[in-house]
């Protein structure tokens, strides 16, 4: 069973924020408390800017900090950060690269919020942006580290963060364009990021009672990406590989994979696993994942179609299902 | 450093008494009216109305230090980019930016014709900058860009504009800075919700070292704005947002002046300087409502202007090529 952490970002932001109090800002866009810095707001009101909900001023606005020579902090849903404004974050901060550090809340189906709430194609988005760097947590240790790991970045960063309760898998703190190596496998290779990095990691020790090696990847840099890396694990493992993402399959890091190969001209097979070309709905994160296959068992599934073989792995064979408590305090709300 | 500081301000005040306001306005007409009889056409009508406001902003109101790029402006040099260290804006068009000095953003960045003669007209850039107009490889683009001469940031797609101007203005008063940051609007960006979120966050947060001055001539791509999408009372809009609004002639200097003393203790203070897009050429009446961007519809119309808005301005004709 892993461990859980409570609300890691509200403390490590603080933690982070206040070593720094000429030169980050804090700016919220009416979510405060669902992006964990309202104990920041009451104990730092003044790197606290609160500029309601207005995204597209917002966004401009912490273009022109950044001219002045600040580093903001944005915080609101991941969603909306980009598709409404999506001409402010291009023109205003990437475009000059400004070192505004986006912090993305509620990454893919992590929200029961449906459509509206569910940040689907971000990175996809991002991907195409020149001078964007992308970050996403899986655990609670990613969560710990990525304000300081953004703050390195001379430029715009875009990042996944998790909220609430995060299991901690990981013990060191995100490197900036490292992969994660977390099995070394030679048969399959598996490359996951964010939520999808502990499903994978639940379907694991499955695989390894079948008999399948596999080695095993996480991202938490997707731009900058070091594709050489990845290409020696392709080269590792005697089959091909499979991606797993919390974001339609399309631009995000299955896609990556599948450029890196295609560019280096490897033959091997890919299966890209993700949302299909579809937006999801409303509902929890277990049921999300399994409806639209983020979960091991979608995993598993792709494992055996990549192999064109059958390894009779039932959900009692994995790992348990992390099971949040929904009547719990370390919800921030409901959405 | 005082002493530097002291010695460029004393030389600006120089630059800035050397010709009246008025005349850097005719001198701003006189430059494009040549440019786009030159060229069969450009944004014409944005030095009629716009004139007064950018000679009066960079001549008298604007606290700006020297110049700190070359006069003849250096070619286009990549776009921000890691690894690209020799990037910069055309910021130095205006000075180095400094605590105590003004700054100024063009946000409709379609002005910038009528900007870059602002900057030759007031000793900022040479002459020959205008001849790299819309030139291919030349920062001196149509469409300004923030390498362009005298911008700063990026405003072609309006709207954008005061809200990086409002971050700017706030992250400079947070450290006590006593310059000014500026944004020369335009009314057809008041369609824009952003317009409207920047008005709010600057009153909540009390920015009050944000100025604006929009040249309200009424007019839009497609037309007229009254038949485009009409805006109404745009001073009562500011005001119910939080702002202070004080409507001026933009042709009479005097008002101009007047208006910027206007207290504005804790909110934004925006001139809307109401101006006539044919000002100083009136033969531009005949394109109404086509004025966004003139171009001319034939040699006879070319010529006709040419010699109608020369006799206006007190010049001789544009001699191009194939004028008769």
């Amino acid at each position: 069973m892993v461990d859980l952490v409570n609300r890691p970002y509200a403390r490590a932001f603080e933690a982070y924020a206040t070593q720094y109090p000429d030169e980050i800002l804090c700016l919220s866009a009416d979510l405060t408390s669902s992006c964990e810095i309202d104990g920041f707001r009451d104990r730092h009101p003044e790197q606290f800017l609160s500029l309601g909900m207005a995204e597209q001023n917002m966004m401009s606005f912490a273009g022109g900090l950044g001219l002045a020579g600040y580093r903001p902090f944005v915080h609101t849903f991941g969603v909306f950060m980009y598709r409404r404004p999506y001409d402010q974050l291009m023109a205003s901060i990437a475009y000059p690269r400004r070192k505004v550090r986006l912090m993305g809340f509620l990454p893919g189906v992590t929200t029961p919020g449906g459509m509206t709430h569910q940040s689907i194609e971000d990175i996809s988005v991002m991907r195409s942006i020149p001078n964007m760097t992308i970050l996403e947590c899986g655990d609670a240790t990613e969560v710990e580290s990525i304000c300081e790991a953004a703050d390195s970045i001379d430029g715009p960063v875009w990042c996944r963060v998790l909220r609430g309760s995060v299991p901690r898998l990981f013990d060191s703190p995100i490197k900036v364009g490292e992969i994660r190596v977390l099995s070394e496998g030679a048969d399959v290779l598996v490359v996951t990021s964010g939520i999808c990095t502990e499903e994978a990691m639940r379907a694991r020790a499955a695989f390894a009672k079948a008999g399948l090696s596999i080695r095993h990847l996480h991202l938490h840099t997707i731009k900058p990406f070091d594709a050489s890396a990845l290409l020696d694990h392709i080269q590792s493992v005697t089959h091909g590989v499979v991606t797993l993402e919390n974001h339609v399959t399309e631009g995000g890091i299955g896609s990556l994979a599948a450029e890196v190969m295609a560019d280096a001209g490897v033959g091997k097979r890919l299966m890209r696993l993700g949302l299909r070309d579809t937006y999801a709905h409303g509902g929890s994160r277990p049921y999300l994942m399994r409806y639209y296959g983020l979960d091991a068992l979608a995993l598993v599934q792709g494992i055996e179609r990549l192999l064109g073989e059958e390894f009779d792995i039932t959900e009692d064979d994995l790992d348990a299902v992390r099971v949040d408590d929904v009547h719990s305090l370390v919800k921030a709300e409901a959405l | 450093m005082t002493d530097i500081v002291t010695f460029v301000n004393y030389l600006g005040c120089i630059m800035r008494n050397e010709r009246s306001t008025e005349e850097i306005a005719l001198g701003i007409r006189r430059r494009v009216f040549e440019h786009a009889i030159r060229n069969n056409g450009g944004y014409l009508s944005q030095a009629c109305s716009a004139a007064e406001q950018l000679a009066w902003l960079y001549n008298e109101e604007l606290d700006l230090g020297a110049a700190t790029l070359p006069m003849v402006p250096r070619p286009f040099a990549g776009v921000p980019a890691l690894g690209n260290d020799a990037y910069h804006t055309g910021a130095g068009y205006n000075g180095p930016a400094e605590p105590e000095f003004d700054r100024l953003f063009i946000a409709p960045a379609h002005y910038a014709l009528a900007a870059y003669a602002t900057l030759i007209e007031v000793g900022r850039m040479a002459p020959e900058g205008l001849e790299m107009f819309n030139k291919d490889g030349s920062s001196v683009e149509m469409i300004g860009a923030e390498h362009s001469p005298g911008m700063e940031v990026h405003n072609g797609t309006l709207g954008i504009g005061l809200s990086t101007a409002a971050g700017l203005a706030w992250g400079r008063k947070r450290r006590g800075e006593p310059g000014r940051t500026w944004v020369f609007m335009s009314d057809g960006e008041v369609q824009e919700g952003q317009t409207w979120e920047a008005i709010a966050a600057a009153a909540h947060h009390r920015i009050d070292n944000l100025y604006a001055i929009m040249d309200v001539n009424r007019q839009q791509c497609d037309g007229a704005m009254s038949s485009v999408m009409d805006v109404g009372d745009i001073k009562a809009k500011i005001e119910q947002f939080g702002g202070v609004a004080v409507r001026v002639d933009a042709h009479k200097l005097d008002r101009i002046r007047e208006a910027v003393k206007t207290p504005h203790r804790g909110k934004p203070l925006i001139i809307l300087a109401n101006s006539s897009p044919f000002r100083g050429m009136p033969s531009l009446q005949l394109r109404f409502p086509g004025l966004h961007y003139v171009r001319f519809k034939s040699e006879e119309e070319r010529s006709r202007m040419n010699k109608e808005i020369a006799r206006s301005l007190r010049v001789d004709p544009v001699a191009y090529e194939g004028a008769h």
